[in-house]
């Protein structure tokens, strides 16, 4: 092990910034982070001991204990629910003969659920051993319980289990056509940096992660500061639940987001850049790698980029199953090898990024369409969309709809339009910007996605009538507790209690007073939380809560109090103790239970 | 002319560098925290520091005072909201005051006496945590321990050692100590170490010294704790 540790931390040059890096490949060849790994790594890199452990414990994908040679994790996203997930699940666990997060006695395999893996346009997903799983049915479940029980190595399993289809069904101004190799540079070059920076002012690109911040104003901002190390940041790390676009733009359009990335590289003054690529994401690590190294041969990378003097390349670094790394100041520690919690701010990473140095952190989509603009100037996109939301909006539509996939639109596309296109029938409520967003009702439909109405990352979820609203936000509301990145108390706790009120009313222990304590812890979290996610958690709740109180009330029990637990549930073991069955030992929750 | 921000109407003057919580301070006016001391580097994560800076919510110790501002702090929406964040840091751990060695020392205690928390409001938690008594010294009950990383941080800046340090995510976020075994015993903490008196609760306390000061006369015992406060970490802060 030493040896193999050793060779991992020197091809990582030592450095503690790849931690997560070298975890992964830890992770990767023992299915666990042995003791011994982290003590060895704690002198190789010269970091205390604790930040590798608080590392390991802080992600999802590492285990300080062993996990199976085959971990298999299956999707916890609502999408892969409202396509069976529940029932496959049970089946596969059968079938393999080991429960939910444990690991089967012979060692062979883990299972266990996940956060969404963005594939919703093609679940239920799962990843086995990081490596996306699509489309699970019966027949899957039965080939992969097979192979693994026959302990085949994964590059002997048939491909089509791992097939990732990008089902694009409308493309607009930046899907239709793809930009030429270089040709955003060659302009940029051309026109100047300082008028390539004005053209994409011009052209109102606003960061398409969901906040909407002017990308002009940021790239500004951070080229005008003192420090002259800086650095270029693309923000892969799509977690929010039903979005899967990035995933697409990487796996079809990825040169062009890297042209974006070298454009604002160009325009800030930057020498190295990063692209954070979820986890969930490992199979398109190799292609893009690939993509990188064509583009260095072709002087697109490297010194002298086209002899314009600019030197600049890309890194691609993987997460390791964290939402909050989807926080740009989280992204940023998790860069630096740590735990990814969201720094004080200010000051913000314009000013004080990566290793304290300024750095533009851009979603895939913002730094795809720079380099559009950077080709066809600012007034090509300015002229489509609203006032305040210039160009287009890549969407990912899942759910119940016919045709789930990718769909481009003019920013104010009205709800209905988009429902029409991908055949939604018979809708009931549409999340819009995933969990973090806003759920709106069947009689919101002529409501427009666009920054001054329905603001989205590009999350799109569909529930026909059939579907029960609570579940989602069951889902929705267990999802921000788990990925809570524990920092901050309003979030830490108020998430952990989000979950407890909510499994409450939804399993009918609920009474009149707990709708009203689920509002007011709701605010709590919303208005006190240090970062986005705590701010947002409670928008599964709050959103739904204004359109369907009614659906809350007819959980509720028609008594003025339920209390929180089980009484007579809590007697359980006392009753088998003293080996009593009989009525008496048995306790009524309530007074109108005793009726 | 010195530059001034406005706190519940009251005009105080700062200096360049300095936070919302470091000019009130200085002006005598106490913001309730937890996770801050003067001494160490601002945390900003227990958010019972939060005023209302222009209208927007901000964690005082760690946001920098800048001309103009109007801070809101004493406000009944802001009072109540401390109160029940105050409560989760109570629901989260096992807080069991009469029956800790802290009672009438502790800050969270303190705390909730000064914001008139009556009950836990929020169901307990009862989580399962441990208490490592293996130090000659020194113990460390996790039961108590509200994550404020002021022994992290007191450690590193003040002890030139790296005894603590939070690990794990969420609601199962907790203390570790820097040893292969994982025990305090195999760290290099002395019961001299500034860390091993920082705790404002009772997670970490000083063996044999239990009780040497009777309840009853205690630090809380006589005096409230924006008082105390202000006597003894402005003092600091101003040296």
């Amino acid at each position: 092990m030493k040896q193999f540790i050793r060779g991992i931390a020197e091809n990582n040059h030592y450095q503690p910034t790849h931690l997560l890096q070298i975890l992964r490949q830890i992770q990767a060849h023992y299915h666990y982070i042995p003791e011994a790994a982290i003590e060895q790594l704690s002198e190789l890199l010269s970091i205390p001991r604790t930040q590798i452990i608080s590392v390991v414990e802080f992600y999802s994908f590492f285990h300080l204990t062993p996990r199976g040679q085959y971990e298999l994790l299956i999707s916890d996203s609502i999408t892969d629910h409202m396509l069976g997930k529940k029932i496959l699940f049970d089946y596969l666990a059968n079938k393999l003969g080991v429960a939910a997060g444990e690991v089967r006695k012979d060692g062979v395999v883990s299972l266990d659920n996940t956060s969404c893996t963005g594939m919703c346009d093609q679940g239920p997903a799962g990843l086995v051993n990081g490596y996306a799983l699509t489309r699970l049915d019966r027949p899957a479940i039965d080939k992969i319980a097979e192979l693994i029980n026959q302990q085949k190595p994964l590059n002997e399993w048939p491909s089509e289990l791992f097939h990732v289809d990008d089902n694009i069904y409308k493309s607009g101004l930046l899907l239709d056509r793809q930009i030429e190799q270089g040709a955003a540079l060659r302009s940029a070059f051309k026109r100047g940096i300082k008028e390539t920076l004005k053209e994409i002012d011009n052209s109102g690109l606003r960061g398409r992660g969901g906040a909407g911040f002017k990308t002009a104003i940021k790239w500004q901002f951070c080229s005008e500061e003192q420090q002259t190390e800086r650095y270029v940041v693309c923000n892969a790390d799509e977690g929010e639940p039903g979005t899967f676009k990035d995933r697409v733009l990487l796996n079809s359009y990825a040169d062009q987001v890297f042209e974006g990335m070298t454009v604002g590289a160009a325009v800030i003054g930057a020498k190295q850049g990063f692209l954070y690529l979820r986890g969930e994401y490992l199979h398109l690590n190799n292609k893009l790698q690939g993509i990188l190294d064509q583009r260095r041969r072709n002087g697109l990378l490297g010194s002298n980029i086209l002899g314009s003097g600019l030197d600049f390349d890309i890194e691609i670094c993987l997460g390791a199953g964290a939402y909050i790394c989807g926080e740009e100041s989280a992204l940023i520690e998790s860069l630096e090898g740590k735990a990814g919690i969201p720094r004080n701010r200010p000051p913000y990473p314009v000013t004080q990024g990566y290793l304290g140095k300024p750095t533009v952190v851009n979603n895939v989509e913002t730094f795809l369409a720079a380099a559009a603009i950077a080709v066809n100037g600012g007034d090509w996109f300015a002229n489509i969309g609203t006032e305040k939301s210039k160009g287009t909006k890549i969407l990912s539509i899942s759910g119940d709809c016919d045709r789930p996939g990718i769909y481009e639109y003019p920013f104010g596309v009205t709800i209905r339009t988009v429902l029409n296109d991908c055949g939604a029938a018979d809708v009931q409520g549409v999340q819009v910007g995933g969990p973090s967003g806003t759920f709106i009702s069947n009689q919101e439909l002529d409501r427009k996605l666009a920054f001054e109405d329905l603001a989205t990352g590009g999350s799109f979820i569909i529930f026909n009538s059939s579907r029960n609203i609570l579940d989602a936000v069951h889902n929705f509301t267990h999802f921000f507790a788990h990925e809570s990145c524990g920092f901050c108390t309003p979030c830490r706790v108020g998430t952990s209690l989000l979950k407890k009120q909510i499994d409450k009313i939804v399993e009918g222990h609920g009474s009149a007073g707990d709708i009203v304590a689920l509002e007011e812890l709701c605010q709590l979290v919303k208005n006190y939380s240090h970062c986005g996610l705590g701010q947002t958690a409670a928008n599964p709740i709050l959103t739904t809560l204004e359109r369907y109180l009614g659906l809350y009330e007819s959980h509720l029990k028609e008594i003025s109090f339920e209390p929180g637990f089980d009484l007579d549930g809590a007697l359980e073991t006392a009753r088998r103790m003293a080996n009593r069955h009989d009525a008496s030992a048995h306790l009524a929750q309530t007074e109108s239970e005793h009726e | 002319m010195s530059k001034t921000i406005t706190i519940d109407g009251k005009v105080i003057p700062f200096e360049e560098g300095q936070t919302i919580m470091d000019a009130a301070m200085a002006a005598g006016i106490y913001i309730p925290h937890l996770c801050h001391q003067p001494e160490f580097t601002p945390h900003g994560s227990c958010k019972l520091c939060t005023v209302k800076v222009n209208g927007r919510n901000c964690s005082a110790c760690t946001f920098p005072a800048m001309d103009g501002q109007d801070v809101l702090s004493e406000t009944e929406e802001l009072i109540n909201d401390r109160r029940k964040i105050t409560q989760m840091l109570f629901v989260e751990g096992n807080h069991l005051c009469p029956g800790c060695e802290k009672t009438g020392n502790c800050q969270l205690q303190a705390v909730g006496y000064h914001l008139n928390m009556l009950d836990n409001h929020f169901p307990l938690f009862y989580p399962d945590r441990e208490v490592d008594a293996s130090h000659p010294d020194v113990m460390l009950d996790q039961n108590r321990c509200i994550l404020c990383t002021l022994c992290v941080r007191a450690s590193q800046q003040e002890d030139g050692k790296n005894v603590f340090a939070i690990s794990g995510r969420g609601i199962d976020k907790h203390l570790i100590a820097n040893a292969e075994s994982g025990l305090l015993k195999d760290t290099d903490l002395d019961a001299t170490d500034r860390a091993a008196h920082i705790c404002p609760t009772g997670a970490i306390l000083v063996k044999r010294t239990g009780y040497q000061v009777p309840i009853g006369q205690r630090i809380y015992d006589h005096k409230e704790i924006d008082q105390v406060s202000l006597e003894t970490e402005h003092l600091q802060h101003g040296e």
